[in-house]
């Protein structure tokens, strides 16, 4: 059955005929182009297709798109861009949060929403928060010290996440 | 394309309708057990009929006498909840242990019960509380409601629509996660209740149970110290290559005493 939704996206609103059993990540990746949103397990597990979902964040492998009917959606592409990087992204690439990036992009997407919980978290604050990520790479070290870099640079500034 | 129907019913009286009309139907809620099993084709059924559209499903309404959560009630929102945190400390306590955030943003305390995974957290906490289960045509006390692995008391096309728990004079809760998956291996819910001590497992069995002897053993008074020596015997206990059942036997005593030694006053 194909099922006609409305839903923002990064913003921009999207009109789509999908069919019922499509992922929202498939949505977003197939229909709309947008590829920063990665598929690691496709089931649940992993977090690489972590997105935020009416400002939570959420795996977008275990939504369907049918159920975004109506909600505001945002993915990596709707944060910086290379000559301005959201300041989660900045600090990842500068405290070398990643190595091949395959989960950076759930990764960050996590970070915002641990960032709006605990805006000064503690290192076990940041674990806990990107409990739903797996990274096969860093050995995390390197990401939490981005995440607490994050987190002190948007202290200074004022702004949130 | 598949065959597969959605639907988004205003009411429950609407998405039991739709569900008797249905070849072989399904409720959704947060889809964080439906939807990856969907895709990993576990099951096939002909239609879903969302319960994402019902007024009334979400939210979180209470006093000091009892706490009454509704069924599409996200795990996040009863673990940040003030008024659980203030009642029923240890109900907040498990909620946030669920899984990982964004799986506590969608999964729902509804979906949780009908779906009634051995290792799934909140049987333990609506057994161990003796809660209520209410759907969308009776109440249903949390002894008969867990029957089996993955069985519940619900009848075909039955909605749980709230959850309410007796505030107990004090609770705890404590789990041992499995590594990889996060579900406990054995998770123990210990409450003083007005109705006497209640302590329900989780992880252990084919579905949440009580200990009822050790229970006796508190009813001279709520103290871990009671259940020294108590031991539980492994038989018909889970197995499986996270832990053998004499291992998750010996888990359910020491988080049997963890959570009575731990339970906070309400
Ligand atoms: C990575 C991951 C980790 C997890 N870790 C844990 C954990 O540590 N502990 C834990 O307890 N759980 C865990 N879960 C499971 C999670 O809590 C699920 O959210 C929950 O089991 C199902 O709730 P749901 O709202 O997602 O239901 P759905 O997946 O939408 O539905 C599940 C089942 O319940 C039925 N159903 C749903 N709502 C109702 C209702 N109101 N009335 C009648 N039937 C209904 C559906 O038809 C379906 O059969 C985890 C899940 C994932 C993906
Ligand atoms: S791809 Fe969604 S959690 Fe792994
Ligand atoms: S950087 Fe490679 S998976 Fe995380």
């Amino acid at each position: 059955m194909t099922v006609d939704i409305r839903l923002t996206v990064n913003g921009a609103p999207v009109h789509a005929a999908v069919d019922a059993a499509v992922l929202l990540v498939d949505l977003l990746r197939e229909h709309l182009g947008l590829t920063g949103t990665h598929v690691g397990c496709e089931t649940g597990h992993c977090g690489a297709c972590t997105v935020e979902l009416d400002g939570r964040a959420v795996k977008a492998c275990t939504v369907l798109a049918v159920q975004a009917e109506g909600a505001s959606v945002t993915t990596i592409e709707g944060l910086g861009d290379p000559d301005a990087l959201d300041p989660v992204q900045a600090a990842f690439r500068e405290h070398h949060g990643l190595q091949c990036g395959f989960c950076t992009p759930g990764m960050v997407m996590a970070a915002r929403e641990l960032l709006r919980r605990h805006p000064a978290p503690s290192d076990e604050d940041i674990r806990r928060g990107l409990d739903g990520n797996l990274c096969r790479c860093t050995g995390y070290h390197n990401i939490v010290a981005a995440v607490r870099a994050a987190a002190a640079d948007l202290g200074r500034d004022g702004q949130g996440p | 394309m598949t065959g597969l129907r959605y639907h988004r019913p205003d009411s429950l009286t609407a998405a039991a309708e739709l569900f008797a009309a249905g070849d072989d139907p399904r409720y959704l809620a947060g889809g964080q057990t439906l939807v990856p099993v969907l895709r990993l084709r576990l099951d096939a059924p002909s239609d879903l009929i969302d319960l994402a559209g019902i007024d009334g499903l979400v939210g979180i309404s209470g006093d000091r006498r009892e706490i009454v959560v509704g069924a599409m009630t996200p795990h996040g929102i009863v673990a940040n909840d003030a008024l659980v945190r203030e009642h029923i400390p240890a109900l907040a306590g498990l909620a946030g242990a669920i899984g990982d955030p964004q799986v506590r943003n969608r999964g729902t305390i509804g979906g949780s019960l009908a779906n009634s995974d051995p290792a799934a957290d909140w049987p333990a906490a609506v057994l161990g509380l003796g809660a209520t289960v209410h759907t969308d045509r009776r109440a249903i006390a949390a002894d008969d409601f867990f029957t089996g692995l993955f069985e519940t008391a619900l009848e075909t096309g039955e909605i749980i629509a709230r959850i309410v728990f007796p505030v107990p004079r004090r609770a705890g809760y404590a789990r041992v996660p499995a590594p990889a998956s996060g579900f406990p291996l054995a998770a123990v819910f210990a409450a003083e209740t007005a109705g006497g001590p209640r302590l329900a497992v989780t992880g252990a069995g084919p579905c949440v149970f009580r200990l009822t002897e050790w229970e006796e053993a508190l009813s001279g008074g709520f103290d871990a110290g009671r259940l020294a020596g108590l031991a539980l015997a492994a038989d018909g206990l889970n197995h499986d290559h996270h832990a053998s059942a004499a291992y998750r036997a010996h888990l359910v005593a020491v988080m049997a005493r963890r959570a009575v030694a731990g339970a906070a006053p309400s």
